[in-house]
């Protein structure tokens, strides 16, 4: 187990990179402490494969160094640094029986034969294989199989840190929960530094105590579920977290007010005189309609019910807003508004979220 | 979908049947034909039961051939087949030397068989020959054309120049399909080199392999034109291969009727074996239950 610490790192594909543009993986100084569990969360492209090979050894990065313990690794091979991990495919050795697959990593490092047999069964208990354990793992399914990747990670007590590069993807919905749940418990128990890649915010929130978003080669912001909600740092945050995610509308903003197409909005906090492209971002879930009245004027275009509440599409002079509504509002026909609670406005400048005045620069 | 039966749809596969019959049932039945019956010329033939398989089985020329026939496929997929797994093995992954290397390999696969056979025949010759004449000169005494331990060298090594790329190009495109996940995660797992081919590269390749060693193995047992052109079965008939002797036995000798039983024969084996190749290695595939 150990503090992972990435400085100054940076990793292009190509051989001569010379613009910001030619980095797959922007510069970025963080450290992941030890024992904590991380989701990497982004949409496909954005790095994250990237950073996670780079942690592993699989890739040199171009610039910078990483550290296990203050101990530099940048250049040791995959084998020893002593990290394991999951696969986005599954890979299992078919000749083998899964017994034999998930005893591989132990045996290949010398493990006592006695440890290896409890071990494995233990492990074999864990993920949901132990009346398996002595088939081929050729002709199981895929998820049996990520099971077994999976298996083959969590074998060894002794690693540095377990990486998983989108381990769920093939393996279906009602699988996903239990393995998840049980990734989680196997974080309480042993408490790995653990860090999970994934573009499924679902799975990032309910694994991670901590939530690493990146976009575009770049990391815009780190915390805990509740802050990317509450205060994403970056329209994308916004945008991606959240089902629908945040709307992002077009302002001018002064102090304690924005005016949208022409209409005054009261905010609570002060936001003095941000410059450039200002926008103003609120979630569906403090987005309020109204019948006739005050706020500003949108036509409902759509209703979707998905169960729980209801997601109302509106069209606010040219620009789609939606909204949150609980089940069993009623929802008007026809002249309606909206308003947004003050507590859910954040304001952007340039993509970036603006401090109000007053807040504390966390 | 509910089928109708139409019993005229059979009609829609006679130009296949009739293609067939002309380019496989009828001579084939001709050969059958032969090898049931006897003539004393002017196309008058009587049956001769199965008197031509008797002989022929009772044959030791022919028990020779098959001996030689089985030990030169033998040896050469002994040889071809971890030759070409080392070769693919070794070969560059990707960039312009890996496709240097494919053009360079694919060579001997385009040359036409006599001219395999021709090449070999001027190159171990000890008067002319490139090889012969350097191995002479080294003072090795190799004369492919009065030893017989000499002329099965040259022969193997000349299957093995010319086939072992074949091996090399199918067991390369095995490796090739292999993700990298596969070999980050032996990484990850600390797995020798040995490991990541006995469990990794091995078993990914099989599929190829079984069709490399099918093949290389039907080619070699039906092999005729190499050994024709270098050595013609000699010295003696220590290279007298089966389709070298049934050749002797049909022209040579003219006679139809053994020839045919000879041949059917000849196929019933290749037949036989490459059934039980196949059925062996794909019960490999499957050994995969609950032991």
């Amino acid at each position: 187990m150990a503090k992972i610490t990435l400085s100054n790192l940076a990793h292009s594909y190509l051989p001569n990179p010379t613009g910001e543009d030619d980095y797959a993986l922007k510069e970025l100084n963080h450290d992941w402490v030890d024992g904590e569990a991380y989701a990497l969360l982004g949409s496909s492209g954005c790095g994250k494969s990237t950073l996670l090979n780079i942690i592993s050894g699989l890739l040199r990065p171009s610039r910078g160094r990483i550290l296990f313990n203050e101990q530099d690794v940048t250049d040791a091979p995959t084998a020893e640094r002593n990290i394991a991990q999951v696969f986005q495919f599954p890979v299992v050795y078919d000749t083998m029986t899964v017994r034999d697959n998930l005893a591989f990593p132990l045996r290949n490092r010398g493990a006592d034969a006695a440890y290896v047999q409890q071990r494995v069964q233990q492990i074999g208990r864990m993920i949901g294989m132990e009346a398996e354990l002595d088939r081929k793992a050729r002709g199981l399914t895929a998820d049996a199989k990520q099971k077994i990747s999976l298996g083959r990670g969590m074998v060894r007590e002794d690693v540095n840190a377990l990486l998983f590069d989108e381990p769920l993807t093939v393996i279906d919905p009602h699988m996903k929960w239990e393995l998840r749940t049980q990734l989680k418990e196997l974080h309480h128990e042993f408490g790995h530094t653990m860090i999970y890649v994934t573009h499924d915010q679902t799975e990032a929130l309910t694994f991670a105590d901590k939530v690493v978003v990146m976009y575009d080669g770049r990391v815009v912001q780190m915390g805990t579920p509740q802050e990317l909600f509450e205060r994403p740092e970056h329209t994308f945050v916004g945008y991606f977290i959240g089902s629908p995610g945040m709307n992002v509308i077009g302002a001018t903003v002064k102090n304690t007010s924005a005016v949208i197409s022409g209409q005054e909005i009261a905010l609570g906090n002060v936001f003095g005189d941000p410059a450039g492209k200002v926008e103003l971002g609120v979630r569906p879930e403090f987005v309020r309609i109204n019948e006739g009245g005050e706020g500003l004027p949108a036509r409902i275009s759509r209703v979707e019910d998905v169960g729980r509440h209801k997601i109302v599409r509106l069209d606010m002079g040219g620009s789609n807003v939606d909204a949150i509504v609980a089940e069993d509002a009623t929802i008007p026909a026809d002249g309606v508004s909206v308003t947004f609670d003050p507590a859910g406005i954040n304001i952007y400048s340039d993509d970036w979220r603006v401090a109000p005045v007053g807040e504390d620069a966390a | 979908m509910n089928k109708t039966v139409n019993q005229k749809a059979w009609f829609l596969i006679l130009p296949v049947l009739v293609l067939v019959g002309f380019s496989a049932v009828i001579p084939l039945m001709t050969v059958v034909n032969y090898s049931i019956q006897d003539t004393f010329g002017n196309n008058v033939f009587f049956p001769a039961g199965l008197d031509w398989f008797r002989d022929t089985l009772q044959s030791d020329r022919m028990w020779g051939s098959l001996k030689r026939q089985l030990f030169f496929s033998g040896i050469i997929l002994a040889i071809e087949v971890p030759l070409g797994i080392y070769v693919a093995l070794n070969m560059p992954k990707k960039g312009f030397w890996a496709s240097f290397c494919l053009v360079v390999m694919s060579l001997p696969l385009l040359i036409p068989w006599n001219v395999v056979g021709t090449i070999w025949q001027i190159f171990g010759r000890v008067d002319i020959g490139l090889f012969g004449h350097t191995l002479a000169a080294m003072g090795v005494d190799y004369n492919y054309t009065q030893d017989a331990v000499d002329a099965w060298f040259t022969l193997v090594l000349m299957d093995v120049w010319h086939w072992t790329s074949l091996v090399a190009l199918l067991a390369y495109a095995g490796l090739q399909s292999i993700p990298d996940a596969y070999y980050q995660a032996a990484k990850i797992d600390q797995a020798s080199r040995w490991k990541v081919f006995r469990y990794i590269e091995l078993p990914k390749m099989q599929g190829v392999l079984m069709i490399a060693i099918l093949l290389r193995f039907m080619d070699s047992f039906m092999i005729y034109t190499e050994p024709f052109v270098v050595t013609g079965g000699g010295p003696g008939s220590s290279t007298n291969f089966l389709s070298i002797d049934l050749v002797n036995v049909a022209l040579g000798q003219m006679d139809l009727g053994p020839a045919a039983a000879y041949s059917i024969m000849y196929y019933l084996v290749i037949l036989l074996i490459s059934y039980v190749f196949y059925t062996v290695m794909t019960n490999l595939d499957k050994r995969d239950g609950v032991k």
